[in-house]
């Protein structure tokens, strides 16, 4: 059994706002549904399947949701695991769908971590209720930065990588992000200028972490009949992927990513390799999260992530793997600081040929998108979704 | 914006008090007497850390805690500086096995090293027993 070609991608959208003030989170899930369902061309009581994350929601925020959208399903998932959740998602929708447990699924995502000030890298957070780990984590004051940090600093002394192959992550994403009216950043920025802005953790600077912003997001899934009677270009799941990695017991490895494990299951699904993707969307909470996870994905020798994402590897009409043409979260958006879902939106819109035309790939007709969620130094769910044009 | 300068000796930072349950109750305890301790499995062999009462390698109950000798080397390190006072995490790999996450402290943080000889030192917590944290050997 597999989920290959049994579910298309039909409606995306991405809330244009980066700073929601006077808009809340259930407004910003739902009029993110909304524009998807639009997108689709298709109307809110079609969905009897619906994905969100009670991350973005306090308590039990699927459930509220439900309520609040007045949806009436038959499939519930409120899978989450941070960011790299919505991946997972789409995995799941597939699954459904090609179960038959529902036809037309709906994913959304909302946050507003920018208008309600949180530092959200910097700042140790305690989980509401104490996790096993947490006697032996909180007093050490683990925050986003530092734990990516020490991944970071691991893989430079294990590797040789370098602050100045990091920051070519960033500056691929800068150049993406110029042609984005939307984006929070669309400042063109050198390798210089990453590795000279501020220190936040060592060896992360300011410009190897991504923006705090608000937003939101939403997708529509469905089956092959369903998306072939819609007037939308036929974009379909073909791969899919998710591993859970952690502390091991002790036997603690920040080398690598569970990108080991959801890739591989991706890539066997799709039936494709590495080489076949024409463009990826890589989760880029920081520059090294983005480099580490395509050595675990197989588009490089582990260790010679340094060196594939240099010289412009990843820009557009530049490198040989085009990335995150929208910016990605280093620039455009990292709505409620999960990343996970406007992977899966610029992937569609390349594979539809909808991304802006100074950043479109070429004959995109295989694109992946893979992220990781939780904490590249603790504990993370990594995902990986593989897509084709039809 | 000019970077703020940057103290190199850890000033005091306020650490949290860990929270304590029934399972770690025997390791908070020992942590008030100056005693660092790691579960061993009876079972497989295996150290294990955090401990807790189920071997994760394979799932025997029958495990036991260990003093661990107080040696280790930095595994990895990170310095936050975008803090009020800035700190080093990192990981320890101990003497005995198991890698622990902790902070660096009574040093030069501008001077960690991956791979440098570290030892046990204990911090007082706010509220709390007091924490294993490790400074240069
Ligand atoms: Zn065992």
């Amino acid at each position: 059994m597999s989920i290959k070609g049994k579910a298309y991608i039909v409606g995306i959208y991405e809330h244009p706002t980066r700073l929601a003030t006077d808009k809340t989170v259930p407004q910003l899930h739902a009029e993110s549904a909304k524009g998807a369902l639009e997108d689709a061309g298709l109307t809110k009581n079609d969905i009897d399947g619906y994905f969100c994350a009670a991350g973005d929601m306090a308590g039990l925020g699927q459930l509220s949701m439900t309520d609040y959208l007045g949806l009436k399903t038959r499939h519930i998932d409120s899978t989450d695991v941070g960011g790299s959740s919505y991946l997972l998602q789409v995995g799941h929708a597939a699954e459904a769908i090609a179960l038959g447990k529902c036809s037309i699924a709906l994913i959304t995502l909302a946050g507003r971590p920018r208008a309600e000030g949180m530092a959200t890298g910097t700042q140790p957070r305690a989980p509401e209720r104490p996790m096993p780990e947490s006697g032996f984590e909180l007093p050490y004051a683990p925050a986003t930065a530092n734990m990516y940090a020490m991944a970071a600093m691991r893989h430079m002394h294990q590797y040789g990588t370098t602050s100045e192959q990091m920051a070519w992550v960033k500056v691929a994403a800068s150049h993406h992000a110029q042609h984005n009216p939307h984006a929070m950043l669309r400042d063109v920025v050198t390798v210089e200028e990453v590795v000279n802005s501020p220190m936040i953790a060592d060896p992360l600077h300011r410009l190897d972490c991504c923006v705090i912003s608000d937003g939101g997001g939403a997708i529509i899934m469905t089956t092959p009949e369903i998306a072939k009677s819609l007037k939308r270009p036929l974009v379909k799941v073909i791969g899919s992927g998710e591993a859970p990695k952690h502390q091991m017991g002790g036997k603690v490895d920040l080398t690598y990513s569970g990108a080991v494990w959801s890739g591989p299951l991706a890539f066997e699904e799709a039936g494709v390799k590495p080489s076949d993707i024409k463009y990826a969307s890589i989760y880029d909470s920081f520059t090294i999260t983005v480099l580490m996870q395509l050595e675990d994905l197989g588009f490089c020798e582990k260790g010679q992530g340094g060196r594939f994402v240099s010289d412009g590897n990843l820009i557009a009409g530049v490198g040989k793997l085009p990335f995150n043409t929208d910016g990605g979260g280093l620039c455009n958006n990292h709505p409620s600081n999960r990343g996970g879902l406007t992977k899966v939106l610029e992937a569609v819109r390349q594979l539809r040929g909808e991304a802006h035309p100074a950043v479109q790939v070429k004959n995109c007709d295989i694109a992946l998108a893979h992220g990781t969620g939780g904490s590249l130094g603790t504990r993370h769910a990594a995902a990986t979704v593989i897509m084709e044009r039809e | 914006m000019a970077q703020a300068q940057q103290p190199t000796q850890q000033q005091q930072r306020k650490i949290a008090a860990p929270p304590i349950n029934s399972e770690t109750q025997a390791f908070w305890d020992a942590a008030g007497q100056g005693k660092l301790l790691y579960k061993k499995c009876a079972g497989c062999g295996e150290p294990h850390f955090y401990p807790r009462p189920h071997c994760p390698f394979c799932f025997s109950d029958q495990v036991e805690w260990q003093e661990a000798s107080g040696r280790g080397a930095i595994y990895t390190y990170s310095v936050m500086r975008r803090a009020p006072v800035p700190y080093a995490i990192a990981y320890v790999t101990l003497a005995e096995g198991p890698t622990m996450m902790t902070n660096i402290v009574d040093c030069d943080l501008n001077s960690i090293k991956i791979g440098q000889a570290v030892r046990l030192v204990f911090k007082p917590s706010e509220g709390g027993p007091p924490v294993p944290m490790f400074t240069p050997a």
